[in-house]
């Protein structure tokens, strides 16, 4: 066994026997939440890395909470069944707003700011549909677990924090599978070249409307689950929270922070906003609003121009530097966004 | 349904849109003007507006400034933070890819707002200054909005003017269409697209003084006004300023009809979703040429 593998294996028997080591209840919370928002993030990353930087995740994030929950709610249809649906909403959804924008060749600011006004289309769509989402008051799936029945596996509700933090494991695990993949195969290096030169890689023979959908459509994808697991474990969902301008340049954001080039950045970049979050919220308290997004933000510019492949692909690039060239495939050049 | 057109309240709401399309139109002016120049996209560009309305607000409430001159001062705050925004955070990387331009300023929208929220809380605040209203028929358009309208058009026109008839104003128009020769003829970008941020960032200013008379002022108000402002400029073709102008109207007719038929909301998600169908039909923009 290699170095890198010994660490996977000892990294990952880490993470399952995290539960056992006793901590409390919100330390669980907080480490739920890293690994949904890392799956989150990933999902972003998939397409966000070969420049298609799109500010529409909350859209796809908002369908796979909000289908998920109104099919339970209203026609009783489990969340086992809602999710895939939610998955396939969603797609179609990446489907309608990529494959225009591919075939006219939108880019760049423009992909940016028509994936911005989906997302925004989103959130006032569950704002004007209230009689049947709650509106911006949100909505909570129906309940059906109690102090005697704490667990509902068909609603797929469970009040035990360390049930929800394998699912979780499970569907960040999954998701970095799939990041992984598409980083191993030919669409990798097709979405590379096209993200370099179009024309040039057409004319090698990209197909590059159809590429660019299909990691399209499994970022959208992936958001909706990210998004129906979230509404599952808050029980609670609004359209501030799960849709708009503001979550698609969370999701951005963190992504960037902690590195879209590498497999694990995305996750680093949910360690290193959650983290901040809840330091400041604990160190400074809730008297001083405001804070920790003002921090954020002054990272996130900082990010921006010192620091454009995040913490994770600097430490990974100064390692390499150390090492005397590059070794392995997360080490080779990689395009800045939409270079 | 009645025939709309004998409808007092029908016409009452074209008009409401049409006011609001000056105010969009304003809105759009110093981001369009910011693209077409130096080809970057303020995605903050509200949250400038925002800073603007307090700033007004507290020199005229909490100081006594009266409101002209806290106006004046307004813009020339916000005139300073674009110049100070693209001084300190665009031009170290304007030589990158311009998606980072537009994700750094990202950055500086949540840096703002969590400022804006520390500074002066999420309280709504209002200025509490009303002009009344005017009375047309069975029709009331109130005075303020129609302030507003007036003086986006008077601000379009002397900003035509500017660009026309000064000598930055066509060394900006050059800059503009090509950015690689221009420095040979003697005109420093540099300078230029300072100057251009300043104006930018005045033309929000000047938004501020409009909308701090006609909306609340809160923290978040920059995320009900960013989208709207990007979508009037995108559809205007971005850095377009007549099709911005003309895309204002068009919005706003949206957001004021389906507001009047069903809820202000829908008039939102027709806009928006007429905005996407039109960037597949006119990637352009309306005005736009195919290049």
């Amino acid at each position: 066994m290699t170095i890198p593998t010994l660490i996977k294996a000892a990294g990952f028997l880490a993470i399952l026997a995290f539960p056992a080591l006793g901590f409390s209840d919100y330390i669980l919370h907080i480490a739920i939440l890293i690994l949904l928002w890392g799956f989150i993030y990933t999902g972003w990353s998939v397409m966000g890395r070969f420049g298609l930087v799109s500010l529409g995740h909350g859209a796809f994030m908002g369908i796979g909470a909000y289908v998920v929950t109104m099919l339970w709610n209203h026609a009783g249809i489990t969340p086992w069944i809602g999710i895939p649906i939610a998955v396939v909403v969603s797609m179609a959804v990446g489907f309608m707003i990529g494959f225009p924008c591919f075939r006219f060749r939108i880019t760049g600011h423009y992909f940016a700011l028509v994936t911005l006004a989906l997302s925004e289309v989103a959130r006032l769509l569950i704002v004007a549909l209230r009689d049947h989402t709650g509106g911006s008051l949100g909505v909570t799936p129906n309940s059906v677990i109690s102090a005697d029945n704490p667990t509902s596996f068909i609603a797929m509700q469970f009040s035990d924090k360390v049930i929800w933090f394998y699912i979780v494991v499970a569907v960040w695990i999954a998701g970095l599978i799939v990041w992984r993949a598409v980083d191993r195969s030919m669409i990798r290096y097709a979405m590379e070249a096209v993200s370099q030169e179009e024309d040039a890689a057409a004319s090698l023979g990209v197909h590059v409307t159809r590429t660019k959908l299909i990691v399209t459509m499994i970022s959208a994808g992936m958001t909706a689950v990210g998004g129906a697991v979230y509404g599952q474990y808050q029980l609670y969902i609004n359209p501030e929270t799960t849709s708009g301008i503001a979550i698609s340049l969370q999701i951005v954001f963190a992504a960037i922070a902690g590195g879209m080039f590498v497999q694990l950045g995305p996750t680093v970049g949910a360690v290193i906003t959650l983290l901040l979050t809840e330091t400041l919220r604990q160190t400074v308290g809730h008297d001083v609003h405001g804070l920790d997004v003002m921090i954020y933000g002054a990272m996130l510019v900082l990010f921006i121009i010192y620091m454009p492949r995040g913490v994770l692909g600097r430490v990974i690039e100064v390692f390499d530097r150390r090492a005397g060239g590059p070794s392995g495939p997360t080490a080779q050049p990689k395009p800045q966004p939409g270079e | 349904m009645d025939f709309p057109l004998t409808d007092p309240f029908f016409w009452e709401t074209v008009i409401q849109g049409l006011l609001f399309g000056g105010v969009l139109a304003l809105l759009s002016l110093g981001l369009n003007i910011v693209f077409g120049v130096i080809d970057v996209v303020w995605i903050c560009y509200a949250e400038l507006i925002m800073l603007g309305m307090y700033t007004i607000y507290y020199l005229y409430s909490d100081f006594g400034v009266p409101l002209p001159l806290a106006m004046v001062a307004g813009v020339l705050m916000v005139a300073l933070l674009g110049a100070a925004l693209h001084h300190f955070i665009i031009r170290p990387i304007l030589h990158t890819e311009p998606i980072n331009q537009l994700l750094v300023t990202g950055g500086v929208l949540f840096f703002l707002q969590g400022f804006a929220t520390l500074a002066f809380s999420v309280e709504f605040r209002n200025l509490g200054v009303s002009f009344g209203s005017i009375e047309a028929g069975d029709m009331y358009i109130p005075t303020t909005r129609l302030l507003a309208f007036v003086v986006s058009l008077v601000a379009v026109v002397v900003l035509w003017l500017f660009l026309k008839k000064t000598y930055l104003g066509t060394a900006i128009r050059a800059i503009s269409q090509d950015r690689d020769i221009m420095p040979l003829m003697g005109v420093s970008p540099g300078k230029i697209y300072l100057v251009t941020s300043a104006l930018g960032g005045g033309l929000a200013g000047l938004g501020a003084c409009l909308l701090v008379l006609l909306y609340d002022i809160h923290p978040a108000i920059g995320l009900t006004f960013g989208p709207i402002t990007f979508m009037v400029c995108v559809m205007g073709g971005l850095g377009n300023m007549i099709g911005g102008f003309i895309a204002a109207f068009i919005f706003a007719e949206f957001i004021a009809l389906g507001g009047f038929y069903a809820e202000i909301e829908w008039g939102y998600v027709m806009a928006f979703a007429f905005f996407i169908v039109m960037m597949f039909i006119r990637p352009q923009g309306i005005l736009g040429s195919k290049s």
